[in-house]
C-alpha cells in the first residue's frame, strides 16, 4: 500500500467538465412537451398538490395557463405565491412535495411533472424580460432584512410590493444565500441564481448593504432605526464529527467544498481526491458526493450511520447519487481519521445498529476506507453568535437551537421576525420563501395597524 | 377464423378498408404503395375535365387539441390537378396489377349530361369496378357549380345519378356532403336516381383557426385564408349520425352505404358497420400515420369478430340500427345513479366540481379524518353520466341501474306530454 495522497485538479477533459456542471441535470421541456405534460393535469378540485406546496402555488391554475398558451399568466400565478418559483422549479424535492401528492401518483405512479412545468413558465417569463409586479404607493416605513437568502429576499420583495422601503444586510459578497453558495451546480446552470436576484431587485425599493449582523451592525441598532426587522440568517455553523484526527488536512466541511465549487467558474482548477469519503445522509452529503464524482473522483463512498429509511435525502436524490456512481454504505459511524504527514489517508468506521431501546449503538466491529479527501456533511446549525445577550438581544430558541417563531414568523422580541433555515421546520428553499412571505404579510399588517 | 372479405354492391375486396378519394389516392405511386400495404380498395382522387384545376400553396390546417397533433384536419385543395389522360392510364395499370382490389373512380364534371357521358365512357375503359360521384367538395368546386353545389340540391343529385346509371354499366356510389340540414334529402334523391350506394361524409365547411398575428384564417395563402373542408377523428360522431339516419330510413332501404369520416382504427370501422355501412373509407388517419395502419385495422377487426362470434361482416352489419331510436321512444322510467368505487378513487375531485358547478349538486366533498372523500348523494343524482365521463380513472365511477319498479313509459305516453297518445291502462284524470 503506497502512502501517497492523490489529490489533483484537471482530471477531466474540458468537455467532461462542461457536461458535468454546465448542463441541466434535468433538461427543460420544449414548448410541445410542456403542452402535452400540462394536459396530463386533471385540473383537480381542492388539488392535493397545492396543499403539498409549502408556498401554496395554484398549481392546476398555472398549468392550465401553459395548456392554453397563456404562459405569462402561468408564470405570474407561480411568482405571486413564490417569487423564487424559478429556483424552486429546479431544486425542490418535488417527489416529496407537489408531485408526491399529485393524484396521478396514486393513479399510476407517474405524477404530472409540476417542477418542469413550473420551470417552463418561469423561464419563459425571464427570457421575455420585464417585471410583472408593481409597488403599491410608498408607506414611508422602513424594514431591515438580515440575510439575502431565499427567506430574506422573499420577505424583502413582498415588503417592497406593499410599498415599504427595505434594506437587506448581507455578510457575503453575493446575494442569494445558498442558491448562490449551496445548491448543486447542475441544478441551477447558466447563472440562474443571480438572474433571479436581479429579477427580485428590479422591483425597486430594496437596497443591499454588505454588512454582517453582530459585526458591522447590531440587532439593537436595527430595531431602533427600522420599523421592523426580519432575520433570514440561515445556518451559520457546521456540526463537527468530534473524532480523533478531524483536523488532518484533506478533511473539509462539505458546505465549504460546495461553496467553493459554485464560485469557481473554471471547474478544472478544483483539486479533488482520487478516493473520497463523504460522511452524512442528507442532501448536502448527496450533493458533495455527486459533485466530487463529477469532478473526476474515482471512488466516492457516502457513509451514513443509520439505515436508508431515516436518510433525510429523498429517494430521488439517493438514486441520482447512485446513478452518478456514488457508493452508499449504511449503519456505520466514524471513529477516527488516520493520517500520514498531516494528511488524511484512511477513515475508520464502526458498524452500528439499534439496541433494544431503539438507540443507535456501535457494534465494536470496525472497518477502514482508504481516502484522499473526507467531506463532512452531518448537519448544519444556527448559533446565536450575531446577537449580543448583554445588550438584551435575547431570542427564545428551540431545543436544537433555532429561533422560535409564531405563525406570523414573529420571534419572542416584538417587531423582530425570522424565517428560513434559522427557524424550526424543513430546510428547503421553498419553505424559506414561504417564511419570508408570511413574515412580510404580518409586518405589513403590523405597520398599517 | 372470421372472414373480413367484403362484397359491396358486387365489388369484391379482401377487406372493407378503402382509401377515400383524396391525396393518398392521387397517383399510381401512392395507390400501389397502399395496395402493397394491404388496403382493400381505393376511391381514386376525383377526376375532372381538362384543363386540370390549379391548387394553392399552403393547403392543410390541423386542429391540435390538448397537445395531440391532428385531432382534425382541414384542406383547401381541389380535385386532381393532373391531366385526365395521365390519371386514366395509371388507373388502368394499377387495376391490372391488383385485380383483387376494389378500384373506384371519383368523378366531378359540370352539371351537363354530355360532360358526364363523355367521362363515363373513358373511365369504363380503365377496367375500374365502379364510380363515386363527388357531390361533396365544399370549397373551390362548389363555387363553379360542382361538388356540394350539386349535393345540396336533391333534384340535381337525382338527375346526375340517373345520367350515370344510364350511360354506364358500372355501379354508382353517390358521395354526400354533410353541409346540409337534412341528409335524407340527397340520400333519397340518390336512391330515386338509381344509385347503388351512397358514401358519406365528405368534409365539413370550416375555419380551422385564426392566425392572431396575421389576422387571417388558417391555412393562410399569402396573408389570406378561406374556409376549408374538415375531416379526421373530430368529425366521426357527425358522420356516424348521418350514416345511421340513412341506414334506418325505409325510403333508402336496399341502398348500400360506405362510411367515411374519422375512421382511424378497426373499432371505428366496426362502429360504422354496426350502423349499417358495408365498407369504410379512410383519409386523415392514413395522412397522419401512413398506410401501415391498415395492418392493425384488418387484424383488429378479425380478432374482435372472432371473439364475438361473427363469421362474416354481414353478421354484425347494421346490428345497432334497431336500437337507434327517436328520443320519444326512450323509456322515461329507466333510472341510473352514479356509484364511486372508493378504493379506485384518486381524490381529484373532478366529479364533485363538475356536478356542483354545472349539474345537480349530487356529489359531496367531504373530509374524513383529514382525508378527501367524494360521495354521491343518491337522491340528487339524475344519472346524467357527466361525472363518469370526467373521472380520469377507468371503472371508478359507474352508472348503476336503480330499479324504479315502474313499467316502461315513453314521452309519447307521458302525462306531461300535451300531445300524448292515451294509454289504455291509464286511469281517467
Ligand atoms: C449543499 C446544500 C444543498 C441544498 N440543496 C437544496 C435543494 O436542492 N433543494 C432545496 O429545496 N433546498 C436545498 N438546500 C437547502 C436550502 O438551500 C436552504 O433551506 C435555503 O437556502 C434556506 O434559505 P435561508 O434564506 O433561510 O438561508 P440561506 O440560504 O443560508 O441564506 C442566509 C443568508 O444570510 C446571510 N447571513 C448569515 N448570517 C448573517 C449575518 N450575521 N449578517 C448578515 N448576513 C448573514 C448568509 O450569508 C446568506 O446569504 C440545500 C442546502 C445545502 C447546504
Ligand atoms: C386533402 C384532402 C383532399 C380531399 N379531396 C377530396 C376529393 O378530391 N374528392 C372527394 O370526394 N373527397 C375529398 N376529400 C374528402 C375525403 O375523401 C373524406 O371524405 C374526408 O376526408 C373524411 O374522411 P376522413 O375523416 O377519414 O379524412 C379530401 C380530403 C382531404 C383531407
Ligand atoms: S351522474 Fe350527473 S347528476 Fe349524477 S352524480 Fe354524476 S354528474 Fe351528478
Amino acid at each position: 500500500m503506497t502512502m501517497q495522497s492523490d489529490v489533483a485538479a484537471g482530471r477531466l477533459s474540458p468537455d467532461e467538465y462542461r457536461r458535468n456542471f454546465d448542463l441541466d441535470a434535468t433538461p427543460p421541456l420544449t414548448g410541445r412537451q410542456a403542452v402535452i405534460e400540462a394536459n396530463r393535469c386533471y385540473f383537480c378540485y381542492d388539488a392535493p398538490c397545492v396543499e403539498a406546496c409549502p408556498t401554496g402555488i395554484d398549481i392546476p391554475g398555472f398549468i392550465r395557463g401553459i395548456a392554453t398558451g397563456n404562459v405569462k399568466g402561468a408564470a405570474v400565478t407561480i411568482l405571486e405565491e413564490n417569487v423564487m418559483g424559478g429556483m424552486c422549479a429546479r431544486v425542490c424535492p418535488t417527489e416529496i412535495l407537489c408531485e408526491g401528492a399529485c393524484v396521478r401518483m396514486a393513479q399510476e405512479e407517474k405524477p404530472v411533472a409540476i417542477g418542469l412545468l413550473q420551470r417552463f413558465a418561469t423561464d419563459a417569463l425571464f427570457e421575455a424580460g420585464g417585471q410583472p409586479f408593481a409597488r403599491q404607493p410608498s408607506t414611508g416605513r422602513r424594514v431591515a432584512v438580515v440575510g439575502a437568502g431565499p427567506a430574506g429576499l422573499s420577505c424583502a420583495h413582498r415588503l417592497a410590493m406593499f410599498g415599504h422601503e427595505v434594506t437587506v444586510f448581507e455578510a457575503r459578497p453575493k446575494a442569494g444565500g445558498l442558491n448562490e453558495y449551496g445548491i448543486a451546480a447542475y441544478k441551477a446552470v447558466g447563472g440562474f441564481a443571480q438572474a433571479e436576484v436581479d429579477f427580485i431587485l428590479a422591483l425597486g425599493g430594496i437596497s443591499i448593504e454588505h454588512k454582517a449582523l453582530g459585526r458591522d451592525v447590531s440587532l439593537g441598532e436595527l430595531r431602533r432605526e427600522y420599523d421592523a426587522v426580519f432575520l433570514g440568517l440561515g445556518h451559520n455553523a457546521v456540526n463537527a464529527l468530534n473524532v480523533a484526527g478531524e483536523d488532518l488536512s484533506g478533511i473539509f466541511d462539505a458546505v465549504d467544498f460546495i461553496a467553493r465549487l459554485r464560485q469557481e467558474p473554471d471547474k478544472s482548477r478544483l483539486p479533488i481526491g482520487r478516493k473520497v469519503v463523504v460522511i452524512g445522509g442528507g442532501n448536502t452529503a448527496i450533493d458533495a458526493a455527486t459533485q466530487a464524482r463529477r469532478l473526476g473522483a474515482e471512488d466516492v463512498t457516502m457513509v451514513y450511520r443509520r439505515g436508508p429509511e431515516t436518510m433525510s435525502a429523498t429517494w430521488a436524490e439517493v438514486e441520482w447519487a447512485q446513478t452518478n456512481g456514488v457508493k452508499i454504505k449504511h449503519w456505520a459511524q466514524p471513529r477516527r481519521a488516520i493520517g500520514h504527514g498531516g494528511r488524511v489517508m484512511e477513515m475508520e468506521f464502526e458498524y452500528t445498529r439499534l439496541d433494544d431501546g431503539g438507540r443507535l449503538v456501535g457494534t465494536g466491529e470496525t472497518f477502514t476506507i482508504l481516502c484522499d479527501q473526507v467531506f463532512k456533511a452531518i448537519g448544519q446549525r444556527f448559533v446565536p453568535s450575531p446577537f449580543d445577550a448583554a445588550a438584551g438581544e435575547v431570542l427564545e430558541l428551540s431545543r436544537e437551537g433555532r429561533i422560535l417563531v409564531n405563525e406570523d414568523r414573529e420571534t419572542s422580541l416584538k417587531g423582530v421576525y425570522a424565517g428560513g433555515d434559522c427557524v424550526p421546520g424543513a430546510d428547503l428553499t421553498v419553505s424559506a420563501v414561504q417564511d419570508g412571505k408570511l413574515a412580510a404579510h404580518a409586518i405589513d399588517r403590523a405597520l398599517r395597524a | 377464423m372470421a372472414s373480413i372479405a367484403s362484397s359491396f354492391i358486387g365489388i369484391k375486396s379482401p377487406n372493407p378498408f378503402w382509401l377515400a378519394s383524396a391525396p393518398p389516392t392521387d397517383k399510381e405511386v401512392n395507390v400501389v404503395r397502399a395496395f402493397r400495404a394491404g388496403w382493400g380498395g381505393v376511391v381514386w382522387k376525383t377526376l375532372g375535365e381538362d384543363p386540370p384545376i390549379v391548387n394553392v400553396s399552403s393547403r392543410y390546417g390541423a386542429y391540435s387539441y390538448q397537445g395531440a397533433r391532428v385531432a382534425g384536419l382541414n384542406n383547401i385543395e381541389l380535385i386532381t390537378d393532373r391531366p385526365l389522360e395521365v390519371n386514366l392510364r395509371e388507373i388502368t395499370a394499377v387495376k391490372k396489377q391488383f385485380p383483387d382490389r376494389a378500384m373506384i373512380v371519383s368523378l366531378m364534371v359540370p352539371c351537363e349530361e354530355e360532360s358526364w357521358k363523355r367521362i363515363l365512357g373513358r373511365v369504363e375503359e380503365t377496367g375500374a369496378d365502379g364510380i363515386e360521384l363527388n357531390f361533396g367538395c365544399p370549397h373551390g368546386m362548389s363555387e363553379r357549380g360542382m361538388g356540394s353545389a350539386v349535393g345540396q340540391v336533391p333534384e340535381y343529385v337525382e338527375m346526375v345519378t340517373r345520367w350515370c346509371k344510364q350511360h354506364s354499366r358500372m355501379p354508382v356510389i353517390v358521395k354526400l356532403t354533410p353541409n346540409i340540414t337534412n341528409i335524407l334529402g340527397p340520400a333519397r334523391a340518390a336512391k330515386r336516381g338509381g344509385a347503388d350506394a351512397v358514401s358519406l361524409i365528405n368534409t365539413i365547411q370550416s375555419i380551422m383557426s385564426v392566425d392572431l398575428d396575421l389576422m387571417a384564417p388558417t391555412p393562410t395563402v399569402d396573408g389570406k385564408g378561406t374556409h376549408g373542408g374538415y375531416c379526421g377523428p373530430a368529425v366521426k360522431p357527425i358522420a356516424m349520425r348521418m350514416v345511421a339516419e340513412i341506414a334506418r330510413d325505409p325510403e333508402c332501404a336496399g341502398m348500400a352505404i360506405s362510411g367515411i369520416g374519422g375512421v382511424s382504427t378497426w373499432r371505428d370501422a366496426a362502429e360504422f358497420m354496426a350502423l349499417g355501412a358495408g365498407t369504410v373509407q379512410v383519409c386523415t388517419a392514413a395522412m397522419t400515420h401512413g398506410f401501415r395502419i391498415v395492418e392493425d385495422m384488418a387484424d383488429g377487426l378479425a380478432n374482435w369478430m372472432e371473439e364475438k362470434g361473427h363469421a362474416t361482416l354481414r353478421s354484425f352489419q347494421g346490428a345497432a340500427i334497431p336500437n337507434f331510436v327517436h328520443w320519444e321512444d326512450l323509456n322515461l322510467n329507466y333510472k341510473i345513479i352514479a356509484e364511486i368505487d372508493q378504493d379506485l378513487c384518486i381524490k381529484c375531485g373532478k366529479c364533485h366540481i363538475v356536478c356542483e358547478d354545472t349539474s345537480h349538486q349530487a356529489i359531496g366533498a367531504l373530509r374524513v379524518e383529514g382525508q378527501r372523500r367524494y360521495e354521491v348523494i343518491d337522491a340528487e343524482c339524475v344519472g346524467c353520466n357527466l361525472c363518469m365521463h370526467v373521472c380520469p380513472v377507468d371503472g371508478c365511477i359507474t352508472m348503476v341501474e336503480h330499479k324504479t319498479g315502474l313499467p316502461p313509459i315513453t314521452w309519447k305516453e307521458h302525462p306531461n306530454n300535451p300531445m300524448r297518445r292515451p294509454l289504455e291502462a291509464t286511469p281517467a284524470e
